[in-house]
Formats: C-alpha cells, sequence, structure tokens
C-alpha cells in the first residue's frame, strides 16, 4: 500500500533561529527547509527573520539575500532570474512556484514557508534531484522524427499549424506540475506526469512529424498516461500559466480518435 | 523501484520500464459510455425505486414483471457494475504496490462485480419471468 506516514528519518524537526539584524525596519519570517542526505541528521525547518527591506521583491531575492548575508550554507538553485530556465522552482507557502516570478508580498499567511518542490529526493536543501523527471521527457523522444528525405529548405509548416504549438511550447520543464501531481507521487516511476505528456503533445501535434502512431503507441498505456485523473493541480501552479491538463485530454482524445 | 532496487539501471532505461502496455483505450472508452448510459438510467432507476417503494410488494412484483422495467434495470444493473469494475480497478493500479498485491486486488473486483452484476440480473428475470413465490 501507499506510504502515508513519513520514514523515521525524514521527519523535519526544528531548526535554528535567525534574529533579524538589529535596526531592521520591515522584518518578515521565512521558514526554510534543510536537509543533507549524506549527514546523519534529519532534516530540519530553520527560521529567518529578514530585514525585508534590505532585498528585493521576489523569493529569490530573499534567499539570495539570506545565503550573501546571513548563512553561506544555504543551498538553492538559481540561473536566469526572471522566470525563463526553470532552475529555482520550489514549494513557497505550500505552492509550487519559481522563487524568481514569486514576490514574497503575495504569498498568504505569516511566516513563509518554503521546501524543495514535493516527492522528489532531495540533494541538498531546497534542491530535489530530477534525474528521473528529465529521463521521463528523454523518453517520449521530443525531437522532430521523419523518414521523408530532408528538404533542401526547412520543412516547411502553415502559420496555423504553428499555432498549434503555442501554448505547448513555452513550458521550461521547472517540474512545478508534475511534482504537484498526487497520481505522479504515487506512480511516479511509471506515470509520465504532466510536464512529459504536455511535451508529447507538443510533438503529436506537430505538422512536420511523422511519427504520430509510433508516439501514440508509446504513450497507450493505463500508467504512463492514464494516471492522468484531471486532478488540475498541474493548471493551477504552472509559473508560465500553460495548462498540461488540457494537452493529456488532447493526447486521450487523439487516442480515441485512432479507434473509432 | 526503490534507489537500491536501481541499482546501474540508467534513468533512461528506469523511465522507459517495460515500455507502453499498448492498451488503455478501451477502458477510457468503456468508462465514458457506461457512464453516459448511466445518466438516464441512474435518473430513471430513482425516479421508479420511490414510485415503487410507495407501492407496496405487490406492486413492485407487478412493476418488474412489464418487459420494459425488466430490461432497463437489468441494463442498469449491468452498466453500474461495469462501471464500478472500471473504477474500483484504477482506484487499485493507484494505490496498491506489489504484483501480487495489485493482481489479487485486480482478481478481486473483477469476480465481486460479475457476481454482483450476475445476481442482479437472476433476480430480475426471476421475478420478471417467474413472478414472486
Amino acid at each position: 500500500m501507499v506510504q502515508l506516514a513519513l520514514p523515521k528519518n525524514s521527519r523535519v524537526g526544528k531548526g535554528r533561529h535567525y534574529p533579524a539584524p538589529k535596526g531592521a525596519k520591515r522584518v518578515k519570517t521565512f521558514r526554510i527547509y534543510r536537509y543533507d542526505p549524506e549527514g546523519s541528521d534529519n532534516p530540519r525547518w530553520d527560521t529567518y527573520d529578514v530585514d525585508v527591506g534590505a532585498c528585493g521583491p521576489m523569493l529569490l531575492d530573499v534567499l539570495i539575500h539570506i545565503k550573501n548575508t546571513v548563512d553561506p550554507t544555504l543551498t538553492f538553485r538559481r540561473s536566469c532570474r526572471e522566470g525563463v530556465c526553470g532552475s529555482c522552482a520550489m514549494n513557497v507557502g505550500g505552492r509550487n512556484t519559481l522563487a524568481c516570478t514569486c514576490g514574497w508580498e503575495d504569498v498568504p499567511g505569516g511566516a513563509i514557508q518554503v521546501s524543495p518542490l514535493p516527492s522528489q529526493p532531495v540533494v541538498k536543501d531546497l534542491v530535489p534531484d530530477l534525474t528521473l523527471f528529465y529521463a521521463q521527457y528523454a523518453s517520449i523522444e521530443p525531437w522532430l522524427h521523419t523518414e521523408t528525405p530532408q528538404p533542401q529548405t526547412e520543412w516547411k509548416q502553415s502559420i496555423e499549424d504553428r499555432a498549434k504549438l503555442d501554448g505547448l511550447y513555452e513550458c521550461i520543464l521547472c517540474a512545478c506540475c508534475s511534482t504537484s501531481c498526487p497520481s505522479y507521487w504515487w506512480n511516479g516511476e511509471k506515470y509520465l506526469g504532466p510536464a512529459t505528456l504536455l511535451h508529447a503533445y507538443r510533438w503529436l501535434i506537430d505538422s512536420r512529424d511523422e511519427a504520430t502512431g509510433e508516439r501514440l503507441d508509446a504513450l497507450e498505456d493505463p500508467f504512463k498516461l492514464y494516471r492522468c485523473h484531471t486532478i488540475m493541480n498541474c493548471a493551477q501552479v504552472c509559473p508560465k500559466g500553460l495548462n498540461p491538463a488540457k494537452a493529456i485530454a488532447e493526447v486521450k482524445k487523439l487516442m480515441v480518435e485512432r479507434v473509432v | 523501484m526503490t534507489a537500491s532496487s536501481a541499482g546501474f539501471r540508467t534513468p533512461l532505461s528506469r523511465a522507459r520500464g517495460l515500455g507502453s502496455a499498448r492498451h488503455g483505450v478501451g477502458h477510457f472508452i468503456a468508462d465514458r459510455v457506461t457512464g453516459l448510459a448511466l445518466i438516464p438510467l441512474s435518473i430513471w432507476a430513482a425516479y421508479a425505486g420511490l414510485k415503487v417503494a410507495a407501492g407496496g410488494y405487490v406492486v413492485a412484483v407487478e412493476w418488474l414483471a412489464r418487459p420494459l422495467n425488466a430490461v432497463l434495470l437489468g441494463l442498469f444493473v449491468v452498466a453500474g457494475f461495469v462501471h464500478l469494475r472500471l473504477a474500483i480497478q484504477v482506484v487499485i493500479e493507484d494505490y496498491i504496490e506489489g504484483f501480487v498485491a495489485k493482481s489479487a486486488a485486480l482478481i478481486a473486483n473483477y469476480f465481486v462485480c460479475v457476481l454482483g452484476a450476475a445476481l442482479g440480473v437472476f433476480a430480475i428475470l426471476k421475478v420478471a419471468l417467474l413472478g414472486a413465490f
């Protein structure tokens, strides 16, 4: 059966408290998940009272401020700091999002809780291990499949057909959607998850692709595709405003279309 | 699969697993079609149930002896149990881990639902064709 309680070594204990510097005018409290799987200690919640007057408006600004001035051991991933790379995806106030595009003032409640993306192994602190997630993406072969000899110029596509890829190609693979999906939590090894299935649909409806049938064959599976129960968390959390659940529904429609 | 049983398999090998089962759309269609059929059948069954319950035993037997009522009630029972089996199957696949436990649960689900449907249809036919003893 599904394991509902956390194993002993995963229970999150109380951690250290870092008070705000003297003279801080605007103070906000952040509870941040800290864990080093190579050590022997359980994970813990460290509490930081941050002088938010001294840093920028986004949660990533706060994290960088903490790392630079309060606690250099805090570990998180970030790169572009403007919602393009997807590196800083994490769970903020119970909701998966990108730290760089999430204004901490928009997070409801008192102390803001920050933890890594749910259900994935933790590399350290706020850094999840997304190896399987990336491998699942690779498994759908996200590139153009053709047998017709390559044309001398480019593969042509009408404006209308190109427009079908809008709302799909923008996905940055931050994993916010997949790791917010309860079905992916229970069956993450076998269910491909919303992000991968959104990309699968992106290649299924690409007018230039010649392997639509093979792609559908590879997806027709009770677990790979049909674990989606339209819970819709994916569409709710996507920081790019995409709708993976709709893409999955379209894949299911294609499956029906080829048998009726 | 746990991290230890993953061993030296590459992430892509883990992601591909045993490959696609190449089925699932049949389940999907059957689930939708029985669901669709159950919308009017359920409304009819609820309405008929209330009407018959108010009339008492003899009225109920007479009601079920009418061919249309017997056929519709039979369809309601069969569609209901087929839909139930499909739905419970999904719950089992979601939450029960391990090949043996999962297979046992799936078989039990199948048996219980088929038995329920068979008993229901038999009871309807008995009353409809032979009347009440």
